[in-house]
């Protein structure tokens, strides 16, 4: 394993809950992983699994007071955000980790010029006077191959096209070089051409500034594209984590398992007329099923799994996975009796 | 009952010819001069009985007015589409209500299509009923078989749409497509607002009942992969044409079309090895559909364009089953 200082964001035992009129429901269950320097690392998993989730939780945006984040740790470049209030969160959001949404039409505002949004975060952090944010901005444009910077300053967002807006967002994220940024699905309102020269943006960036990376998305193409690292979260929880490598050859849990057999591939003719596919759904994280979340729809269930909640356990080269396949019969805990 | 022409047994189930759909925008008490949005420009094209043809293409391209103008869901500019030799163009409103049966639609959006304030029931016997299909007890037992048709327990007959996953909820839009026994079925993006694990059980649930029930599917995507999967002829659009036509396996081994190539090249491969690949990048952005390039639509996003492209506009040539609008098709 890496030491801590190699980890630009150390996550450690990160719990959320909502409290509502029908119960609570704990949507992350003590997840835990890092994020190397320099590193894009992966979130990947189907709705529901709570990759979005994790993302809010650690930029201090869950809805309060519904909602209830705590962690063992959270350390940033070495520093515990975990315990820290609302104030002081808004000095790290933007400056120190920043997010670029799904949908960059309704994360910008409709009546503000592009450049007065994208240079908001220096305004905030850094205390720029207008003239140098435009002349920053304008780099960004540049940076972020946005054809023509100039013209596009003062344009409002509904000028811009769906791939533009989300350059113009992913240029407004590193405008203040923040040491972590949090990619939530920033490719899927987009068309697959215009995809790919965000993804191939996102590398260039990553090597330019320095800046790690996590990538949340529900599609392992991206994954296998983009990360070094990948965690594989399913209702609520980590299952598999893994390097990227290792995860699409040596999948270890039966969950990534079935979701790398039922993606339909464009590079090879099809297997069989019908897809292999996980049986069933994602459960109601109020209604869990006994013992193992995924045994339910799991081809590989043993009695175990259904009494008891597997750990999440290393299988090889920090590679880790919560299932009891990879513990030996004879340290299965024992069944209990009916 | 109005009497309706009756549809001949072919191999071509529906087919167009130069069908077009142009909305005129702009022009309105605001003032600002009116546009012309070539939305579907011309497209012809076979669809046969008991296949899938695919239609690809990015947002904009005019995938979803084609499938809906097909249907006379809306009212296309000029051309023709035939089902089974009927000229549907020709036909009345009162005769398109009795063909609506054999032609169907399933929506993208499994949330959207679905009347939440209906049960399950009225919501499937809801076409029964318009058709004229029975007596009441009579569609009480076609719901129920519907509703096993798709994989969903009988019980579910009288939830409501709220109480159902995306999943289910497509399945229950297929369910209401198939309840008159349709003979041509439009998909529109039908699978792509689900999970991949969904995915997969839609799309085989899509296969089961094509082979089933003899379907014939018009299959609207952007998804290259599932096409690769699922699909047997493909048509890839930009801005209004089908620029090329192909089977499957013909048009993924070999794109003829620089557009096609482009579109595939850009698919991220869930294969780890496979990153460091050559990646051609399209360049820039796609054009308006209000304000068309000159000659091909493609010329100025292709880097293989010569000065004949900026000019001339190329025709859709067929060649042994494969049709591509270019003047340099890839395999010369």
């Amino acid at each position: 394993m890496t030491s801590a200082s190699d980890n630009i964001i150390s996550v450690r035992g990160l719990t959320t809950e909502f409290h509502g009129g029908r119960g609570d429901v704990r949507v992350l269950d003590n997840v835990s992983f890092d994020v190397g320097r320099g590193k894009i690392v992966g979130l990947v998993g189907e709705s529901g699994s709570g990759k979005s989730m994790t993302a809010l939780s650690l930029m201090g945006l869950v809805p309060q007071p519904q909602g209830q984040v705590t962690a063992q740790s959270i350390l940033l470049d070495g520093k515990d955000i975990s315990k820290l209030g609302a104030a002081e969160m808004r000095g790290i959001r933007g400056r120190d980790i920043a997010m670029v949404f799904q949908e960059p039409m309704t994360s910008l505002n409709p009546v503000r010029k592009v450049w007065e949004q994208v240079g908001e975060p220096l305004a905030i952090h850094k205390g720029l006077g207008r003239k140098a944010i435009r002349a920053r901005v304008l780099e960004m444009f540049e940076m972020v191959g946005i054809p023509e910077p100039e013209t596009r300053l003062d344009a409002y967002p509904h000028q811009l096209s769906g791939g533009l807006r989300q350059r113009a967002m992913i240029a407004m994220g590193l405008i203040c070089e923040p040491k972590l940024l949090i990619a939530d699905e920033p490719t899927t309102a987009l068309d697959v051409t215009t995809q790919a020269q965000i993804l191939q943006l996102m590398r260039e960036m990553r090597d330019r500034v320095g800046t790690s990376i996590i990538m949340i998305t529900h599609d392992l193409g991206i994954i296998a594209e983009m990360c070094d690292q990948v965690n594989v979260m399913y209702a609520g929880q980590m299952v598999e984590q893994a390097d990227v490598f290792q995860l699409f050859e040596n999948p270890s849990h039966p969950y990534t398992r079935g979701l790398l057999a039922s993606i339909p591939r464009a590079t090879e003719p099809p297997a069989s007329r019908r897809m292999p596919s996980i049986p069933g759904m994602v459960p109601n994280l109020a209604k869990l099923p006994q013992g193992c979340r995924f045994s339910p729809r799991c081809a590989e269930v043993m009695p175990i799994c259904r009494q008891t909640a597997p750990q999440l356990a290393g299988v090889g080269d920090g590679h880790a996975a919560r299932c009891w396949l990879h513990t030996p019969q004879s340290a299965l805990p024992q069944e209990e009796t009916p | 009952m109005i009497p309706v022409a009756e549809p001949v047994a072919s191999d071509v189930v529906l087919s167009t010819c130069n069908l077009t759909k142009h909305y005129r925008i702009g022009a309105s008490h605001f003032g600002g001069a009116q546009r012309i949005v070539r939305a579907v420009d011309g497209v012809s094209l076979d669809i046969r009985a008991r296949e899938t043809f695919a239609l690809v293409g990015e947002s904009g391209c005019g995938k979803t007015t084609l499938g809906r103008v097909m249907l006379r869901l809306q009212e296309p500019t000029s051309g023709e589409i035939h089902y089974r030799g009927l000229d549907l163009i020709g036909q009345s409103e009162a005769q398109m209500r009795g063909l609506r049966k054999k032609l169907q639609i399933v929506f993208q959006d499994p949330y959207a299509s679905l009347n939440p304030r209906m049960r399950i029931e009225e919501i499937l016997a809801e076409p029964l009923r318009s058709h004229g299909f029975g007596s009441p007890a009579e569609i009480r037992e076609r719901c129920a078989e519907l509703l096993d048709m798709v994989g969903l327990r009988q019980q579910y007959l009288r939830n409501y749409p709220h109480q159902f996953s995306g999943g289910q909820r497509q399945r229950i839009g297929i369910a209401r497509a198939l309840a008159n026994k349709p003979d041509f079925v439009v998909c529109d993006e039908s699978v792509s607002a689900l999970d991949v694990s969904i995915q997969a059980q839609v799309l085989n649930l899509l296969t089961d009942l094509q082979d089933q029930l003899s379907l014939t599917y018009f299959f609207i995507t952007h998804d290259l992969a599932v096409v690769r999967q699922f699909a047997n002829r493909v048509g890839v659009m930009f801005l209004g044409r089908l620029v090329e036509v192909g089977t499957t396996e013909e048009i993924f081994a070999q794109p003829l079309h620089p557009y096609t190539m482009l579109l595939m090249s850009a698919v991220p491969r869930p294969d780890p090895r496979q990153r460091g690949r050559e990646r051609p990048l399209m360049q820039g952005e796609i054009p308006s559909p209000m304000n068309l390039p000159s000659g091909c639509r493609f010329h100025t996003r292709c880097p293989f364009a010569r000065d004949i492209c900026k000019t001339d506009d190329p025709a859709l040539q067929e060649q042994g089953g494969r049709a591509v609008a270019c003047h340099f098709p890839l395999d010369s």
